[in-house]
Formats: structure tokens, sequence, C-alpha cells
């Protein structure tokens, strides 16, 4: 795996990215179909739409968003505000000016309404693709990614090719010396000792410990653990028999540190991200779907994201590219466009864990390098960020 | 126990099977050298019981409890929400989820 490399494209924060996404950036929901028409005049993949909903400020949205429109895999942003908002679209914009992206910011009120920031949104779209055009490249390697997991759309197979096929691969991943991340605390509840053993340091074994007792308890007064009825139909009889396929996703690595949302860890190691709003619920379920996990994922810093799927998700996502692992055989078969790996044969015993491994190893090589997945060729790009409320970790959680 | 071309066993320890492609009722399966009828269908990836395991037993799957028997299971029986429940929160489906959001 040593010897993999690419290139890619040089940030000037010395970091370096695998895609080169032109974003606009509604700062609420106002203004999303004016981002959306935007968008639509240029190639899918190229330029991509993503956006916070709600009027009132959130601290949490505030830092998703600036790390979001600094990802590696951007190279600028426009900003599109309706004028009224409380998002501060002041500071946003000086954050990505800082890194030396291109930016700009469109007033929907100010520029004349509808058609009229259409039409100045597009001028800047295109003047700001020929900068990016000029975006210099740079070798890269395995130990230059960041890699999430997640699984959806999870069936009584997830837990048996697709997750510890993952599992193998981050092992792998870890040990040269890239950055993986898994998450879903709430799939976890019940092995809390188990993670605290894996921790770097006992200190953070406290944390991690913490970090699962609180989903927990947030479950439990949401009244309803990470399960969808998908979950049953396809075998899953209970929250733990999920979360035991779950959590090896996370392979055997020792783990070097807890996340929240929007921490960006610069060690190499597996780390896990607590996706879990401290402090009483306020905003409702922890994370309303896949789209709302894989964001946090990005916010983190993830270049590309691992999608482990039973049922058969189709999501993608506008800034991380999206592998699609397909751990049941009658799935793949029928859901193939939207597949990137069939871990499935493991079910079949056509392969064994280290195979499907080794097709995930390749796919993340030739996705880096600019290969399309599954979901970026069919132009999946849903995005969701929501209101939540975090405490920053503590300093026993970052190495 | 053992897997075979119909059933996969996860870890020595298990009391359950998986079931590697779908089987279909009447289908008789080896599972401790003694065939099986099936009595159900069998879906890919389900659970089927390689003992009889009684009310309020653990289910091990993978060297791990995954909930509790609520009724008696034979061997061959499918394991799933109707004859097991979580030691945690309960299983949410379409079929019951008024009863969650208190109507």
């Amino acid at each position: 795996m040593k010897e993999i490399e690419w290139k890619g494209y040089a940030r000037k924060d010395g970091s370096k990215g695998i895609r080169n996404v032109l974003l606009v950036v509604y700062l609420v929901e106002c203004a999303h179909h004016v981002s959306s028409e935007i968008a639509s005049g240029f190639k899918k993949n190229e330029v991509q739409v993503i956006g916070f909903g709600g009027c009132y400020p959130n601290s949490h949205a505030d830092k998703v968003m600036r790390r979001l429109c600094t990802h590696t895999n951007v190279g600028g942003a426009l900003l599109v505000s309706l004028g009224c908002e409380s998002f501060n679209r002041f500071k946003l914009a000086k954050t990505i000016e800082g890194t030396g992206r291109p930016v700009s910011t469109l007033v929907i009120q100010e520029a004349g309404g509808t058609s009229k920031a259409i039409a100045r949104g597009t001028e800047w779209v295109r003047s700001a693709l020929q900068q990016l055009k000029n975006a210099p490249r740079v070798k890269m390697g395995v130990k230059d990614l960041v890699i999430g997991t997640i699984c959806g759309g999870s069936d009584a197979t997830s837990g048996i090719s697709g997750n510890p096929a993952v599992g193998l691969t981050f092992d792998r991943l870890v040990e040269e010396k890239a950055i993986t991340i898994f998450e879903e605390t709430g799939e976890m509840i019940g092995f809390e000792d188990h993670i605290a053993s894996r921790a770097k340091t006992q200190a953070l074994g406290d944390e991690l410990r913490k970090s699962i007792q609180k989903a927990a308890r947030y479950y439990s007064i949401m009244g309803h653990a990470s399960f969808a009825p998908g979950n049953a139909d396809g075998g899953l009889s209970t929250i733990e028999e999920k979360s035991l396929g779950a959590y090896s996703k996370g392979g055997k690595s020792e783990i070097a540190g807890l996340l929240k949302p929007g921490d960006i860890p610069t060690q190499p190691g597996l780390y896990l991200l607590d996706v879990v709003p401290d402090g009483e619920p306020r905003f409702g379920f922890p994370n309303i779907n896949d789209n709302a996990e894989i964001s946090e994922l990005m916010a983190c810093g993830s270049h590309i994201i691992l999608f482990v799927t039973g049922r058969g998700s189709v999501v993608g996502s506008p800034i991380a590219p999206v592998i699609k692992i397909c751990s049941n055989p009658d799935t793949y078969e029928r859901m193939e466009e939207d597949m990137d790996v069939n871990a499935g044969k493991v079910i079949s015993g056509e392969l064994n864990l280290k195979d499907i491994s080794d097709e995930i190893i390749s796919a993340i090589r030739s996705t880096a390098a600019g290969n399309k997945t599954a979901s970026e060729a069919l132009g999946h790009q849903e995005f969701v960020l929501l209101y939540k409320s975090f405490q920053p970790a503590g300093p026993s959680c970052l190495p | 126990m053992e897997s075979s071309d119909k059933l996969i066993l996860l870890d020595d320890m298990d009391n359950v099977l998986i079931a590697r492609c779908d089987i279909k009722k009447g289908e008789r399966i080896l599972i401790e050298n003694e065939e099986i009828e099936m009595k159900t269908d069998v879906k890919l990836g389900f659970k089927v019981a390689g003992k009889a395991i009684i009310p309020g037993e653990k289910i091990i799957k993978f060297r791990t409890p995954i909930g509790s028997a609520t009724v008696p299971v034979e061997i061959g029986d499918v394991v799933h929400v109707h004859n097991m429940k979580s030691d945690y929160s309960p299983t949410y489906t379409i079929q019951n989820q008024n009863e969650y959001e208190g109507n």
C-alpha cells in the first residue's frame, strides 16, 4: 500500500485535497432556491450546494459550516444570504478568505431579488471556476488521507461482511499512518468498558466511556434507539445486534482520540466521533439520518466516507466522495449501479474479509486519484446540517 | 455446530446460525447432525436456532449476547422479534411505531 500515490490539490495551509469543489452555500432556507439555480448552470461534481436552513444562530452550525467551506476537498465558496437571517456571513467569509480560497457573498435582498441574484452568482461562479483550474497539484498518499465510516440501511449482513471488512481496512489504514474516524456512539451502548480499554490513555478511556453513557441517556430520553424499521425487516432483532455489527467498523486499533463535530485530528490513528449533543436534549434526535452523520464526518476533515449498507442506501455527499460497500449479495444484485464494492461475496462464501478489504483499499485509491464513485457518477449530493449544542472536547480527548 | 452451504456459524459459543441464502419452508437442513425441516421461510442474513433455547436465555451471536428469548425456541426456528427481545431498548417497527409516539 505504501507505494500508492496520486496527485491531489495543495492547499495553502499545507493540507491536501482529492477534489476541488466550488461550493454554493445558502445561509438560510430562504436562499436555497437561488443557490440551487446558480449551481444548476454548471457541471455536477464541480459545483455543489450545501447550506444551513435555520434562521436562528447556532454555534455548532457555524463551526461545521466553517470547516466544510475550508475542507481540503473544497476550492472556494459563494455564500448566498437572503439578507436578514442570523447566520454570521461576515465571519464565515473572513475565515474562508483567510485560507486563500476565493469567496464571495451574495445578498439576495441587496442584489435586487431572485433573478438578479442568480445572474450575479452565476457570473461569480464562472470566474471562480477559472481560478480553481489553476489550483496547484501535489503528490499525495495514504498517509495524507482522513477516512470516515458510517453504516446506513443496515441489515443482518452488515455486521458479518461489510462492517468487519471496513474494520480490517481501518486497521491497515492506521498502520499506514492515515487518520480514520468512526462514530455512532448510540450503537455502542453496552460496550463502554471494551471501548475504554482500547484508549491510548486512561483519561481518554474515561472520556470515551462518558460519551457512550451520554448517548445512552440521550437516546432513552428520546424514547428511541438508533434503530429503523428496515433494520428489523433485514433480520436485525435488537439494538444490541445492530450495535455488534456497527462497532466492528472501527477495527481493532488503539483509539487515539475523541472528537466533537468540527474537530480536525492532526495525528495519525483511529478516532471516535461523538455526535450526541451535550447537556439536556434541546433540538431533537442526535442525527436524523445518515447524511447528518456524513456532514459531521466531513467537518472533521474526512476526504472519503466508507458507507456500509445492507438494505441498499443510495446517498452521496457534496464534498467527500462516498464509497458504497454493499454487505448483502441480493441487494448488490438488485442495486449494483449504486454500489462500489460487493462485500456480499463473504456471505455467499466466494471471498473472505481480507479480499473485500483489498477491494475497499483499491476503491479508496481510485477515488482519491479522481475517479468517480457510484454515488458521484449518479449525481448524489444529499446534505443535512442541524441545530445542536456541544461543549468543547476535554484536554484528554486529543493526542 | 458448524457452518454449511446454507448456514454460517460465526462463533463456537453461538446458539444461532446465520442463513447464507434464502431458505424455503419445508427444506430439510442439517443442524448438529440432525435433519431439521424448516417451519417457515428463512431470509438471507436471518438467525436460525442451533439448539433449543428457553425463555429468558440469552441469544448469542459472534460470542456476544444480543437479547433474550421471550418464548421457547426449538432447534431450526427463525430467531427474530417474534421470539426474542432487546435487553436495552425495545425494537421499533412500522407496525408498532404509534405506541412509541404515545398515540
